[in-house]
């Protein structure tokens, strides 16, 4: 597997730099290497491990939590580069991606690759050294998993990619709780579970309504192979088994009534805009209002979740509101 | 390479060691507080 991955690298350089693509000569920009780092996909990446390391029973210097995250975010950083390297070919063929720094010709693909891992493995150095290797090792795991798993091999093969790519997204909160308390529990797994669930919800809804050339360019992305019926379907099906997930921190006395009653409340919203998105045809001439909205409560709901759950812990840690909802809880 | 290039070209390279050395510079800060904070366990 590993000689058809490095080929289908090189071949995909050598296509970019003598005939796709005219690579400059010039050094890259310092801006291009920290765009290669998708830095908007990043704040979404901080937001949770901070969400994770504040959230984690006991504390942490905060010289050592600012390492964390930034270990974490490096990270993340250098396996979006090392995603944008493999897939400047792919890139290339489509509108949203064609102006990257690689695409576009204004980086040479070594430089990308060689900066992804760098970045990556000085990342998960820092997080072991200062931190601890637990937390380095799953840093590590992260990296392979959207660098390698997601990014190379399962993406261009099943249109069940985004499901699995999710797991890529639900590290940081994980590594965040790790790196407080130096174990794995079941309070930081659920909440790898949480984003787990939530990211095809999320992402198929912006895929309803987002025209991409994903087909163009042969990525197997759900409403294009299975078809929309079957999407919406799914949209709802995953909806159906996040809520539960979202609900058991409370229902496992990882957390108080607070975020007890907040995840019982945006799971019933999740519910009431994912029905009729799941369930409907689309119309001739279609806003796909429903999908736009459904989107959009999806962000809000993660966002709200996480910071529901961070003032729970706090809060409960000043003792200024009371226990989970069963004492002694597993958490 | 015209005059217009080679200017460019330094240009690049300048603020390119500018942020490696600002990023040095903030990691040998980072790991001396790190180091004070290890020491203090």
């Amino acid at each position: 597997m590993w000689r058809a991955l490095l080929t289908n690298a090189e071949t995909s350089q050598s296509v970019d730099m003598n005939t796709a693509v005219q690579t400059t000569n010039m050094p890259a920009e310092w801006r291009d290497f920290f765009t290669l780092t998708k830095p908007r996909v990043m704040t979404l990446v901080v937001f949770t491990a901070i969400c994770g390391l504040l959230a984690a029973p006991g504390s942490i210097h905060p010289v050592l939590g600012f390492t964390a995250i930034l270990a974490i975010a490096m990270g993340a950083g250098g396996s979006a580069v090392i995603n944008q390297w493999w897939e400047a070919e792919i890139d290339a063929g489509m509108k949203r991606t064609e102006n990257r720094p690689l695409p576009s010709g204004r980086m040479r693909p070594v430089d990308a690759r060689d900066f992804g891992l760098f970045l990556s493995g000085v990342s998960v150095f820092i997080m072991g050294v200062a931190i601890g290797w637990l937390a380095a090792a799953m840093l590590l795991a992260a990296i392979i998993y959207y660098a390698v798993i997601y990014t190379m091999w399962l993406k261009p093969r099943t249109p069940q990619n985004i499901v699995i790519g999710g797991g890529s997204g639900a590290f940081p909160p994980l590594i965040g709780w790790i790196a407080v308390t130096g174990e794995i529990t079941a309070m930081p797994v659920l909440l790898f579970a949480i984003i787990f669930m939530w990211t095809p919800p999320h992402f198929w809804a912006l895929a309803l309504f987002m025209k991409s050339d994903y087909a163009k360019v042969g990525i197997p992305m759900m409403p294009v192979v299975a078809g929309e019926r079957s999407t919406r379907r799914q949209i709802l099906a995953y909806t159906v088994l996040l809520a539960p997930v979202a609900i058991a921190p409370w229902l496992i006395g990882g957390t108080s009534w607070l975020y007890g009653s907040v995840s019982v409340v945006l799971s019933v919203l999740f519910f009431a805009l994912a029905l009729p998105v799941g369930t409907r045809t689309r119309a001739k001439e279609d806003a796909m209002a429903q999908e736009k909205l459904l989107f959009k409560f999806s962000i809000i709901y993660l966002f709200v979740l996480f910071a529901a759950l961070v003032a729970d812990r706090v809060l409960a840690a000043q003792g200024l509101i009371g226990p989970g909802l069963f004492s002694g809880g597993i958490a | 390479m015209t005059p217009e290039e080679e200017a460019e070209f330094k240009r690049r390279q300048k603020s390119r060691n500018l942020v490696v050395g600002g990023t040095l510079l903030f990691f040998a800060v980072l790991f001396y507080a790190i180091t004070l904070v290890r020491m203090g366990d």
